[in-house]
């Protein structure tokens, strides 16, 4: 019950990483904060340890944040080794001071992952995962040019799996947690929620493989079943959308091998 | 003095909008290209928009604060979006949702503009499904329905909790695809700043790069907003901690008129505020009234027992009791109205008496745990989450929060302000919710705007302005705007006050929720119009702004917007003031009627106000739209 304990405070010390800019070089800063009402959350922690630094003359701890329940995908907190903390099937902003003990010590770090470069403290530049999206994150359907919604019926069981997949909220700590920086469960997500739908069967190979090829050169690991992508994902994603992912890439680049090129594919009546 | 023609089409009111469109003008599809186009914000509208502007050939110009356009806020809405389908067979069609959206709206919105939203809602919902939103279905493979306030059809179409967040990420994937293309330019972590007035015309913005700090000047053809709305005037609120009115209230003080301000939402269902750190507030969608029952305890002294221990004989389910047509899915302002009045009978629920119970148990007798949780599932986790309690073994405790702004810049028909060139889209607009939204009507007009109506009326516009005829981002007008903002952020670094900037917004949203809040008054009213003021002087007086301007600087940037909020809350209680009656949202104490109902006063206030800028220091000039009801008979609000 939240209100018994709302009354026991805890005080607690955060372990920073402090870095200025990309290129210069970081370092860890214990700050104390103390006194913490257990409901308050990890963030709003941060808030008020951040109004403290700068009545002190310092300078706060920048850290991305913005809708604070769970759905947006900004915040991005590696907290004590864990991308988005102890919590499971949570994100940073839906972690809670109750998570901690009374003297804990808490490690906080960015998302670290060679395609997220480091921007300032705890913030990353995660643009790499709007790039993979514009490579072929979509099904080419232009405003205005769609039939009757109830033209193209869709199995229930095949919508709630889309559904699934669709719930990624693109934050990122998949790779975060993956040892290979893999943004595969990422793909896999999207890939899969436009791959278990009619709509999306146009453009499924072409989809795939563009997506793959840019995730690749963008610099993310490849995968090796691990898993952990899914324990850190806060919509706990499952890692059976990578087989998937596998499977129609294997698929798309056989056919894509063995299928000839249709002569004049933009051959029109001229 | 501003001219405010509404440019509502003549004729009968189901055929004005396609009348409209064939008689507006077009732009030649050789000469699109030719014309460059800003959207700031990348929700539904502005996401929408950027992408349908650029498949039709315009050059495209995104700006968004965020990182990434996928996390506007759009992405939190939770319940769903409304369509006139019918696909029910429950006796649906676009002249209910219009009309229901009218009624909802306490008849203080357009007709014209509700009815065409009740017209494309059915090809909002086609273009979704396209693009491969997985809503809810059916086992027979065909879309599900539920129900939501203030309607007594099933038209609101969903992805179990996230249906704001499949919604943006169908338009995120639009508009990803036409960056891919080049036909969107996409500029992220970009704040706008101010807006270019060239020779009356709105013609560019200025930026700061959120991470580098650089000042950039963007010049073009027509500027469109769709930034949202600006509830975190209040401080604690539903909204994203980032959520501001910078872009709104800077083309305001450029000259776009502000229609209706204080035209708030108050959602009903919000997990209750725990203690002064906390930073916001969380929504639990209006879809759990289709299956919650809301209740307090009949007697004071059982509000601090456990719920399930107050027998069935000793609850007070008022909505049920108060609205037996309606009960629970009574609209968002009585529903909160009436929370607020238990409470302040002394029958709320909880440490502070600031709550009522969402009670499932009669659900899960229905559906089974299971089968509430297939529906819920989510929100019930985040319940958890926040609280620690399980909304299955005991009711939740919820209360009225901030959710929705139904105010904002005036727009006519074509949603161009009456500074011409500014296009408004979303909650960013005035237009369609009257002085109330209904539940699941705010994804529908977001996307409304941007994928059906900004793209045919912006042409019109167009078409008047030679191809090659936007100033350069060199002429004076950019120039003497750069500079102010440049100024604006030296300025902040430079006072190194003693206070940081979140004291001022967490002290400005006490002033607006006891002044301004869910009921309000001419004394509540006037004491926050005496406070505000002195606490805008503090805070430009003694600000604490570390850092400098050159990197990213959280706390600079959220100084401009606090700056921000402090002068429009100020607008937001002098149009409550100037506004004597009661309606919707806005509720005066001294307007209702005995049982506490809104009364409103039809032959003065029937009118949109528009608030123009007179310059610092000087009282705001409030024009007037009137509104006219040639379709629909204007009546009080029945719900019972």
């Amino acid at each position: 019950m939240v209100a018994a304990n709302s009354s026991q405070s805890i005080s607690v010390t955060l372990r920073v990483w402090r870095q200025t800019g990309p290129f210069q070089p970081g370092r860890f800063v214990d700050y104390p904060a103390r006194d913490l009402n257990p409901n308050m959350s990890f963030l709003e922690m941060l808030d008020v340890v951040n109004d403290g630094l700068t009545v002190a003359g310092d300078e706060p701890i920048a850290f991305a944040h913005d809708c604070r329940e769970g759905i947006c995908g900004t915040c991005s907190l590696t907290i004590n080794g864990k991308p988005h903390g102890p919590g499971q099937g949570i994100a940073t902003c839906q972690t809670y001071v109750r998570s901690f003990k009374d003297g804990d010590i808490i490690v906080v770090e960015p998302f670290r992952a060679r395609a997220f470069p480091l921007v300032r403290d705890l913030v990353t530049d995660r643009s790499a995962f709007d790039k993979i999206q514009q490579a072929g994150g979509f099904i080419s359907v232009r405003t205005g040019a769609a039939p009757d919604a109830n033209s193209i019926p869709v199995p229930k069981p095949d919508a709630e799996l889309a559904m699934d997949a669709a719930a990624c909220i693109g934050c990122g700590a998949c790779v975060a947690a993956c040892k290979n920086s893999s943004a595969m469960l990422f793909v896999a997500a999207k890939v899969s929620q436009f791959g278990l739908l009619p709509q999306g069967q146009a453009e499924r190979d072409r989809r795939v493989l563009a997506m793959v090829s840019t995730m690749d050169g963008l610099g993310f690991g490849n995968c090796t079943n691990q898993y952990e992508c899914s324990a850190a994902c806060p919509k706990l994603i499952s890692h059976d959308f990578i087989a998937r992912l596998n499977r129609d890439y294997l698929t798309a680049s056989l056919r894509q091998a063995f299928t000839p090129a249709p002569a004049g594919a933009d051959g029109g009546a001229g | 003095m501003a001219t405010l023609d509404s440019k509502i089409p003549s004729g009968p009111l189901a055929d004005k909008w396609r009348k409209h469109k064939t008689e507006i003008k077009l732009v030649n599809p050789a000469n699109k290209r030719k014309y460059e186009i800003i959207v700031v914000g990348a929700g539904l509208a502005g996401a929408s928009a950027a992408a349908t502007l650029a498949e039709l050939g315009y050059r495209v110009k995104n700006f968004v604060f965020h990182d990434s356009p996928r996390r506007a806020h759009s992405i939190a809405a939770q319940g769903g979006i409304n369509a006139a389908k019918n696909y029910q067979n429950d006796g649906d069609s676009v002249y209910r949702l219009f009309y229901d959206t009218i009624k909802g709206g306490d008849y203080r919105a357009r007709e014209a503009n509700v009815h065409r939203l009740a017209e494309v809602s059915v090809n909002i919902i086609d273009q979704c499904v396209a693009q491969g939103v997985p809503f809810a279905r059916e086992y027979g493979g065909l879309l599900a329905n539920r129900s939501f306030g203030g309607a007594q059809v099933s038209r609101t179409f969903y992805a179990r909790g996230q249906t704001g967040q499949q919604l943006l990420l169908g338009a995120y994937s639009a508009l990803s695809r036409m960056v891919g293309a080049g036909g969107v330019e996409l500029h992220t972590n970009s704040e706008m700043l101010d807006l270019v007035v060239v020779g009356g015309h709105a013609k560019g913005i200025i930026v700061r790069d959120l991470i580098t700090g650089e000042i950039t000047r963007h010049a073009a053809d027509a500027v469109i907003l769709a930034t949202g709305g600006y509830g975190n005037v209040f401080n604690l609120s539903t909204y994203a901690r980032q959520s501001n009115a910078t872009a709104i209230w800077r083309a305001y003080k450029r000259g776009a008129c502000f229609a209706n301000p204080c035209f708030t939402q108050i959602h009903p269902t919000c997990i209750p505020v725990s203690g002064d750190y906390q930073s916001k507030l969380t929504l639990m969608s209006e879809s759990l009234r289709n299956d919650g029952r809301i209740w307090v305890p009949k007697n004071k002294e059982d509000r601090r027992k456990d719920p399930n221990s107050i027998p069935e004989a000793d609850r007070d389910y008022y909505l049920e009791r108060m609205y037996p047509s309606f009960g629970n899915l009574a609209p968002r302002d009585i529903a909160s109205r009436a929370a607020k009045r238990v409470c302040d009978e002394g029958r709320g629920a909880g440490e502070s008496g600031l709550g009522v119970y969402l009670d499932f148990s009669d659900a899960i007798r229905r559906l089974g745990e299971a089968g509430v949780r297939e529906r819920y599932g989510n929100l019930f986790d985040i319940y958890h989450e926040i609280t620690a309690e399980s909304g299955y073994r005991t009711p939740m405790r919820i209360y009225p929060a901030v959710h929705y702004t139904m105010g904002g810049l005036w727009v006519d028909y074509n949603l161009m302000s009456n500074l011409p060139g500014l296009f408004v889209l979303g909650e960013a607009n005035f237009s369609d919710h009257g002085a109330n939204r209904l539940g699941a009507s705010a994804l529908m007009q977001g996307l409304a705007d941007g994928y059906f109506v900004v793209p045919y009326t912006v042409g019109d516009y167009l078409a008047s302005q030679k191809p090659g005829s936007r100033p350069s981002p060199d002429a004076p007008e950019f120039r003497e705007a750069a500079t102010a903002v440049t100024g604006q952020t030296a300025h902040f670094l430079g006072i190194n006050g003693r206070e940081p900037v979140s004291h001022f917004h967490k002290r400005l949203g006490k002033i607006m929720w006891d002044g301004c809040g869910m009921a309000r008054t001419a004394a509540t009213l006037q004491k926050a119009l005496a406070e505000i003021p002195p606490l805008r002087e503090e805070f430009w007086a003694s600000v604490k702004v570390p850092g400098s301007a050159d990197t990213l600087n959280q706390s600079l940037e959220q100084a401009g917007r606090v700056g921000d909020f402090l002068e429009l809350g100020e607008l937001m209680c002098r149009d409550a003031l100037t506004r004597e009656e009661s309606c919707g949202g806005h509720f005066r104490e001294e307007h209702q009627y005995p049982d506490g109902e809104c009364k409103r006063d039809d032959e003065h206030f029937a009118h949109v106000a528009a608030w123009e800028y007179q310059g610092a220091g000087q009282t705001p000039r409030r024009n007037i739209e009137p509104l006219q009801y040639e379709f629909v008979k204007m009546s009080v609000r029945n719900y019972k």
